[in-house]
């Protein structure tokens, strides 16, 4: 009988014993007829029949065993049982299950969001092979960097080509970003810009069409496009005719050549690509038709190789390493002056593994969701301490039924396992409950961190490494709050607890330290969450309530793009001007300013500066610099400290000028006042460098980011500008609805030129959006420690609830020998200030271990800041004090005498 | 010399049942009980009981296979008989007694 067919008798109980005793009977029957035969009386061969074939239920059950799976059986029994306890006693379960399925399904959600990031491999042929080719740390590298995750210029590339031998084929791309439109408010696809071999060195080949070839990447650049299938279904209807279609990107009309296959994303996790185009189409797309491969130092591209079979990351690491100086030999760029120059030289390139590919995400949110789910476990121990204690409470009302279990013969490993199957179905379930949790709450946080600026996509299964995680959860969860309890349960020994009739007055000191002891562990973990929480909230606080130099409610940011209508470069100030004056005429709009970027949006231009008229180069000293027109300190909000702002009258051929902020005037001269005073700005070599009066001194303001110390600012006039662009950023202070305000400004724009690409952002939007990892820390360490919190209260509140039930008759006799009811709530409220004592030291020691994890990701706040944890503890003691006030006064309230007599 | 109780030795019961599958063909258990107390001449005194779970036992190991027939009497009984996989049992279970009689044999005979 095969293993199926036993595992079905499991099924199939009666059936099975209707066939053996059929078998059985037979034989008993043959037996008695032989027996009749040889002149025995019917009643005696029956007898006899029956001797000879032993005792009939012991046979019978041997050989049912050996047709059943026996195990099998006896967990179908076990679950039986299980799930019989469980209904007679719902509430618990209840409560059992939901909190389970909050705790694993939290962590299943981060666990998901870890493994999407940073776990999972690229969807592409072998991706353990690829290998990432990236410059070494403290790099020296200075330029222009146009993109995210750019790594090199065009000509090292070239270089490293030839020199490398460690890869098969290497794939060369850029991350960029293509408007669809052909005026108005730009659309986006997010695109890329890959060399011909890209699509072959990943392995990947096109659904419907072809993918690129290097004939696509050539000096002639005829180029087509390649769209991912989530474009196609988007924008192009996923229309099976797509191959002789044109998609227009920035103006320019491509043919589509081929659509990749669904499950291909791109190399970059977090960002879904949606079109790519050979990296010769940069050229095309360029304002000054050139594009960025022929400049030197131009940083803006990245380099995924195929290694060669038999070569490991590290050697080909090392031998990258190796021909580093060649490479930088031949690519140094002109513009470098000595010391940089010297420094570039020295610079080394890597490799590293590049089975998960890159990610900007995977770099800002790597530690933050390793916090998160180490928030999330803690919320699970908690919860897990909390079933224990309850299944502890339990086990002391089923002592009788375990005893009598174990005094008729059941051996004590018999009853933890059935114990223990209760365990498991409650975890099971929570589990169970909690993968579905997971799946909503992992993409809730996907779109809590995307933004329509940058939208996050992530490919967010439930595969097997997720499912996985879950069930390890439930095992351990299980084995956590069962075990435990299922060992106290079966440690006595029958005739004790039977003698102790259920009151186990024996026995219920070390039950009680136990369950003290879970209590106290749970008010030590939910300090370290609610401390942790704390920091996070005030962390962003801070952030939100730090003076960024600027008042950024009421202001609108104006993006305009023209590359499309090709003004020549000589108009341009004048475009610029006109731009201006047309958002000024515009109702609710009560001033308007040209700025060369928006502070906060994560751009940056550095550089070297002489105080004094000293030079620039080697100086030593560098300050950070911004473009902006008359009017824009006022329009920001930013105090005007000394001097004046730029005015109609700076413009070219007018005498160089510069506003610098109270850190560049620290930094540059000693915090004397600036005005009037010159610097010089490191020009690239072979140029003077030139000098600038500064006019103006303000108020210290943020650039790059919120979180940021104040940088040295130095702004420059815009129409000063030598090389103005083929675009321009406004800020507008305005009054009344920005809709209406975005929807004129926008028609008045577009008479200057219907291809212009119009977009904008209310400022206080974009401050929001840079904060949006700080705000779900803050937001969910914050949920987490509160439940934390509301967890511990509770199992606090069941353990002194639980020792005022035990210790009734004491009261009653303490009463009734004359204690008042003061004295009895004393007693009973310094059961929870003892479990508060042990527990709160812990916590705090525990806090300050871990804080340190998290002190790169606050701001403004120690991790080991005394009012926070002052602030948990106290937080945690006054709810604790208060859940166990209500038993005291229970306790205080007991009639001695109906006590007693209980008894 | 006592009646052996066979399922002192360990696995002998399989040897003889295995046995007398294979030289009877297809028996019940009453008839497997009987034909062994027949042939040993009731030296050999098979507890009844315990032959059916080592029938069922075997039928899992896939050593005999069984199916309900009905007797000439008209009483419907659970019909076993040797697989190729029990054959095969057979004779290394065979060879087993042999080795062990074998052995018990020289130290009888030698020591």
């Amino acid at each position: 009988m095969p293993w199926y067919k036993r595992w079905q008798n499991v099924w199939r109980p009666e059936a099975l014993n209707h066939e053996l005793d059929q078998e059985l009977a037979f034989h008993i029957a043959e037996t008695v007829d032989t027996l009749v035969a040889s002149g025995m009386t019917q009643r005696d061969a029956l007898r006899e029949a029956h001797r000879r074939l032993g005792n009939y239920c012991l046979q019978k059950e041997r050989t049912r065993d050996m047709d059943i799976s026996t195990w099998l059986e006896t967990l179908r029994a076990d679950i039986q049982y299980g799930a019989r306890q469980l209904r007679l006693n719902p509430g618990f379960a209840v409560i059992a299950i939901l909190s389970l399925a909050l705790g694993i399904g939290a962590n299943t959600a981060m666990f998901q969001l870890i493994n999407a990031i940073r776990l999972t491999s690229l969807p592409v042929k072998d991706p353990g092979s690829l290998a990432l080719v990236v410059f070494g740390e403290n790099s020296a590298r200075a330029g222009w960097w146009s993109t995210r995750s750019a790594e090199f210029t065009s000509s090292q590339v070239d270089v490293l080509r030839k020199e490398q031998q460690a890869f098969d084929e290497i794939g060369v791309w850029s991350a960029a970003r293509f408007d669809l439109t052909t005026g108005g408010e730009p659309r986006y696809a997010e695109g890329l810009f890959v060399s011909g071999d890209f699509f072959q060195t990943l392995g990947v080949n096109a659904a419907m069409g072809r993918t690129l070839t290097p004939a696509d990447d050539r000096e002639s650049c005829e180029v087509g496009a390649v769209v991912s299938d989530s474009f196609w279904n988007r924008e192009l209807g996923a229309d099976r005719n797509v191959l002789s279609r044109q998609i227009t990107l920035n103006g320019q009309t491509f043919p589509v050549i081929g659509v990749t296959p669904p499950s291909f994303f791109g190399v970059e996790v977090g960002t879904r690509y949606d079109v790519a185009i050979p990296l010769c189409a940069d050229r095309l797309l360029a304002d000054d038709k050139l594009g960025r491969a022929p400049v030197q130092a131009a940083w803006w591209i990245s380099v995924l190789g195929r290694l060669k079979p038999g070569w490991t990351v590290e050697k080909a690491s090392a031998h990258i390493e190796s021909i580093s100086p060649a490479i930088m030999q031949a690519t140094l760029p002109t513009s470098y002056k000595t010391d940089l120059a010297e420094r570039y030289l020295k610079n080394r390139l890597i490799v590293r593994d590049g089975s998960t590919g890159v990610s900007g995400l995977r770099r800002q949110y790597e530690n933050p969701l390793l916090i998160l789910i180490g928030t999330t476990g803690l919320v699970l121990l908690i919860a897990c301490a909390n079933l224990a204690n309850l299944l502890l409470a339990r086990a002391t009302a089923r002592e009788q039924e375990i005893a009598v279990r174990m005094a008729i013969g059941s051996s004590r490993f018999r009853i933890i396992r059935q114990l223990l199957t209760e365990s498991l179905l409650l975890a099971v379930g929570g589990a169970v409950l909690g993968a579905g949790l997971a799946l909503v709450l992992s993409r809730g946080l996907l779109i809590f961190i995307s933004t329509s600026n940058n939208p996050v996509f992530v490919g967010l299964g439930m595969d097997w490494s997720v499912l996985g995680f879950t069930a390890l959860l439930a095992v351990i969860t299980c084995l956590s709050f069962g075990l435990l309890p299922a060992l106290r349960a079966t440690h006595m020994s029958p005739v004790a607890a039977i003698r102790s009739e259920g009151r186990g007055a024996s026995a219920s000191r070390e039950k009680f330290g136990l369950r003290r002891a879970l209590v106290a562990t749970q008010v030590a973990v939910s300090v370290v969450l609610l401390v942790g929480a704390l920091l996070f909230v005030r962390s962003l606080n801070n952030l939100l309530t730090t003076d960024p130099g600027f008042q950024s409610e009421g202001v609108l940011s104006v993006s305009v793009n023209f590359s499309r209508a090709s003004f020549p470069e000589e108009r341009r100030i004048d475009l610029y001007r006109d731009f201006q004056d047309r958002l000024a005429a515009v109702p609710g709009v009560t001033s308007v300013a040209q700025v060369g970027f928006t502070p906060v949006s994560g751009s940056g231009w550095d550089n070297a500066v002489g105080p004094d008229n000293t030079p620039a180069a080697g100086s030593g000293k560098d300050s950070w610099f911004n473009r902006a027109a008359p009017g824009y300190f006022k329009t920001m909000g930013t105090r005007l400290l000394a001097g004046r702002e730029f005015t109609e009258r700076d413009v070219r051929g007018a005498p160089k000028v510069a506003i610098v902020n109270e850190k560049f005037a620290q930094k540059m001269f000693d915090g004397q006042n600036p005005v009037g005073r010159t610097f010089r700005l490191e020009a690239p070599a072979g140029q003077p460098e030139q000098t600038f009066e500064i006019v103006g001194l303000i108020a210290n303001t943020k650039y790059r980011q919120l979180r940021e110390d104040f940088y040295a600012i130095g702004f420059f006039p815009v129409a000063q500008d030598e090389n103005p662009g083929a675009g321009a950023n406004y800020v507008l202070r305005i009054s009344g609805s920005p809709g209406k305000v975005m929807e004129q400004a926008k028609a008045t724009m577009l008479q200057v030129s219907p291809s212009l690409a119009i977009s904008f952002l209310p400022f206080s939007q974009q401050l929001e959006e840079s904060l949006l990892r700080e705000r779900l820390i803050a937001s969910l360490s914050g949920g987490f420690g509160l439940l934390a919190g509301l967890l511990a209260t509770m199992g606090l509140y069941g353990v002194i609830v639980y020792m005022v039930e035990r210790r009734r008759s004491e009261f009653g006799i303490r009463m009734a020998l004359g204690a008042n009811r003061g004295q009895v709530m004393k007693l009973v409220l310094k059961e929870a200030l003892i479990l508060l004592g042990i527990g709160l030291p812990v916590g705090i020691g525990l806090s300050l271990w871990t804080g340190r994890a998290a002190s790169a990701l606050l701001f403004g706040i120690e991790a080991h800041d005394v009012a926070t944890l002052a602030g948990a503890c106290l937080l945690l003691a006054v709810v604790a004090l208060l859940a166990g006030y209500i038993p005291a006064m229970k306790a205080a309230s007991l009639d001695p005498a109906s006590t007693l007599r209980a008894d | 010399m006592p009646k052996s109780q066979n399922d002192k030795l360990q696995g002998t019961l399989t040897l003889l049942i295995l046995r007398t599958l294979e030289s009877r063909g297809a028996l019940h258990g009453y008839g497997l009980c009987h034909h062994i107390h027949l042939v040993s001449q009731d030296l050999l005194q098979v507890e009844e009981g315990s032959v059916y779970p080592a029938l069922h036992r075997m039928e899992q190991d896939g050593w005999i296979s069984a199916e309900w027939q009905i007797t000439d009497k008209g009483r419907r009984a659970k019909f076993y008989t040797i697989t190729a996989l029990g054959k095969r049992q057979l004779e290394q279970e065979r060879e087993n007694w042999a080795r062990l009689t074998q052995g018990v044999e020289r130290v009888l005979r030698y020591s």
